[in-house]
């Protein structure tokens, strides 16, 4: 093999590649350990920030709002998307399939802004009509992710669902499970995979969403980002910067262990 | 079509397919098939791709419906009966095992839809794995088996219900030639250890010989003969059946004198009148017939046969040396081959080689008449 020199090319891209992606980040771990108040001005480590975080109670009751709505949103995205997701792929002779498919899959290009305005103006036409909702806040919220996610959900599951062998399926009506039997015992266990990373997909593009958010929220829910975003408008404050360390550390090991997980179970099926 | 008298006379008949057809767009898959399968025989519906073999299964098992026709099954009208409520089974080409079960599960999964009691099922589903011979393999998933296991564990699973009639589809499909000859056997043992009916589809007639009591030949949608394996091979009813199974040597013939007992033709691709000494009713608007000969029954000499009929002269154009047999490729005078088959019974005798003047003749009761 001939011996690559010190800095060869490719390995400076490599270098350069991950400092532009990452060393954002290390400065605002760095800086999340800062004494001073001001963030560009390093004044020696300190852990006082983290403290200040966890008496924040706007920001703490931000968290849990955004965990909920994210696991709801989530979940209900998870019902709709696979239902959407099984029309799409099992009625091949269902007319305006192709439209429904299309429609489908529209809110993955939409702007967030359309998609945030348009949910409000019906959110007010509804208040008006018939008089629900009555007050925007965490259920306006859940609705408006619902409606995203569900579009995300329903490409990754109807991408899996069109790999599962009918046949299976099939089998299992022969022996004597009825459709929908045949639905929770066969085909579910099957497509598992694939519901979970389209949870897990509409789970962090719930957490993520500040545009939608803002748009249909009322004065009684703040999500997450909505914190963070205005209180950077007032002042990027060092608290913020321990939040998103936090939130760092949360998903890498999150990833983890993801990866962890999935390792073993390669392994376990190459040995068997 | 009647061709079965070698079937038992008083069969009881299980399966009962009336008129039944299926259009799928534009082109009609199975068209107007009628059939009757008997208690306890194993039936093979033999075709090649396209013939429509396959959808009429499906249309057995219940996954299509048909656009016209019944099927009755054990005198019970079953044509618009979902797939779970029949009363039959179906092994899978790709054997369908549920990939998130056991093999145990797998096989209690039929049981468990009838809701048997649980010992009950355990006995069932011990017995089946007992069957077929899988008895250590009862807690492997099905990823983890080979070909041959899976194959085994979906035929256990489709046994353990005790289903009136047992589909196949295309059983072998998935075997390497070697485990195709194991398995056939094995399979019509097991089948005949418990007694069920059985309809299989296959593209294979060898396997369809082996494995069936009666066979059907499908094509294009329609039933082309039905008879035994013998039936099939040694009275084919038309040229496509005949050069369906196994080779076949036809020539174009008109008849020269019709008898009682017996037929002689003329052929212009031979050199000597064909003699047939069994009468054949002919229709009567046409002499104009084609002579059907199996390659096993022409035979090869170097010298001129005794007689003036049932020969004909050649060069030997090609051999094919295939160990227990060997193929010869003879063509005559008129430019037609002929093939023909010896077995190779002494290890290196005296053999026609290429281009040898040599004369090929056959027995008075081998040619078959053939009217399209």
């Amino acid at each position: 093999m001939v011996k690559s020199p010190r800095f060869s090319f490719s390995k400076v891209m490599l270098v350069l590649g991950l400092l532009f992606l990452y060393l954002p980040m290390v400065v605002l771990i760095v800086y999340s350990f800062n004494a001073s108040r001001l963030v560009s001005v390093w004044a020696g480590f300190s852990t006082h920030w983290y403290g200040e975080l966890f008496r924040d109670q706007q920001i703490l009751s931000a968290v849990w709002m955004s965990l909920k709505i994210a696991f709801y949103s989530a979940s209900m995205a998870v019902c709709l998307g696979t239902l959407c997701a099984f029309v799409m792929t099992r009625f091949k002779r269902l007319r305006g399939r192709t439209l429904l498919s299309s429609m489908i899959s529209a809110p993955l290009v939409m702007p967030e802004v359309i998609t945030g305005l348009s949910l409000l103006l019906l959110f007010v036409q509804m208040a008006q009509t018939i008089g629900w909702p009555a007050d925007r806040g965490m259920a306006t919220i859940w609705i408006a992710h619902t409606t995203f996610c569900s579009a995300y959900v329903a490409v990754v599951v109807s991408a899996r669902l069109r790999e599962v062998d009918r046949t299976v399926e099939e089998a299992a009506m022969d022996l004597g499970c009825t459709p929908l039997k045949t639905f929770f015992v066969i085909t579910l266990p099957v497509i598992a995979p694939a519901l979970v990373s389209g949870w897990l997909l509409a789970f962090t593009l719930s957490l993520d969403d500040l545009v939608i958010a803002s748009f249909v929220s009322g004065p009684g829910a703040t999500t997450l980002p909505m914190v963070v975003f205005s209180s950077v408008r007032l002042g990027v404050s060092p608290k913020i910067n321990a939040l998103a360390t936090l939130i760092i550390l949360t998903v890498s090991l999150i990833a983890f262990i993801a990866w962890y997980l999935m390792r073993r179970g390669e392994e376990k099926r190459k040995r068997s | 079509m009647e061709n079965g008298n070698s079937t038992p006379a008083k069969a009881e008949v299980l399966l009962s397919i009336q008129g039944l057809s299926k259009r799928f767009d534009d082109t009609l898959a199975v068209d107007n098939v009628s059939l009757d399968i008997h208690k306890g025989e194993i039936f093979a519906l033999l075709g090649g791709s396209g013939s429509g073999k396959s959808t009429l299964l499906r249309m057995l098992a219940g996954f299509e419906a048909p656009n016209a026709g019944r099927v009755l099954l054990d005198g019970e009208d079953v044509t618009a009966m979902p797939p779970y409520l029949r009363p039959t089974n179906m092994m899978f080409q790709s054997y369908a095992l549920f990939p998130h079960m056991t093999v145990e599960q797998n096989i209690a999964m039929g049981l468990k839809q009838d809701k048997l009691p649980k010992n009950e099922i355990r006995n069932r589903v011990e017995a089946m794995l007992t069957l077929v011979k899988m008895e250590s393999f009862a807690k492997r998933k099905p990823q983890q088996l080979s070909g041959g296991q899976q194959q085994r564990v979906a035929l256990a699973r489709s046994l353990a219900k005790q289903p009136k009639l047992l589909l196949l589809d295309e059983p072998m499909g998935a075997l390497d030639k070697k485990l195709r000859t194991e398995m056939q056997l094995e399979l019509v043992e097991i089948l005949e250890q418990v007694g069920a009916t059985c309809l299989m589809v296959t593209h294979d007639q060898e396997e369809a010989m082996t494995m069936a009591s009666r066979i059907a030949i499908m094509a294009q949608g329609r039933i082309a003969q039905v008879g035994s394996p013998v039936d099939i091979y040694e009275s084919p009813n038309s040229r496509m059946t005949a050069e369906f199974i196994g080779s076949v040597n036809i020539f174009e013939a008109s008849i020269r004198e019709d008898e009682s007992d017996s037929i002689t033709l003329e052929s212009a691709a031979l050199d000597a009148p064909v003699f047939i000494d069994r009468g054949v009713s002919t229709p009567a608007e046409s002499t104009a017939t084609l002579v059907a000969l199996r390659p096993e029954k022409v035979y090869l000499s170097s010298e001129k046969p005794a007689g003036d009929t049932n020969w004909s002269r050649g060069t030997v154009d090609n051999i094919a040396y295939l160990g227990d047999i060997s193929c010869y490729y003879v063509k005559l005078a008129s430019g037609q081959r002929v093939q023909a088959t010896m077995a190779n019974v002494e290890r290196r005798g005296e053999r026609p080689t290429w281009g040898d003047t040599v004369y090929v003749s056959w027995e008075a009761s081998s040619p078959i008449l053939l009217w399209n």
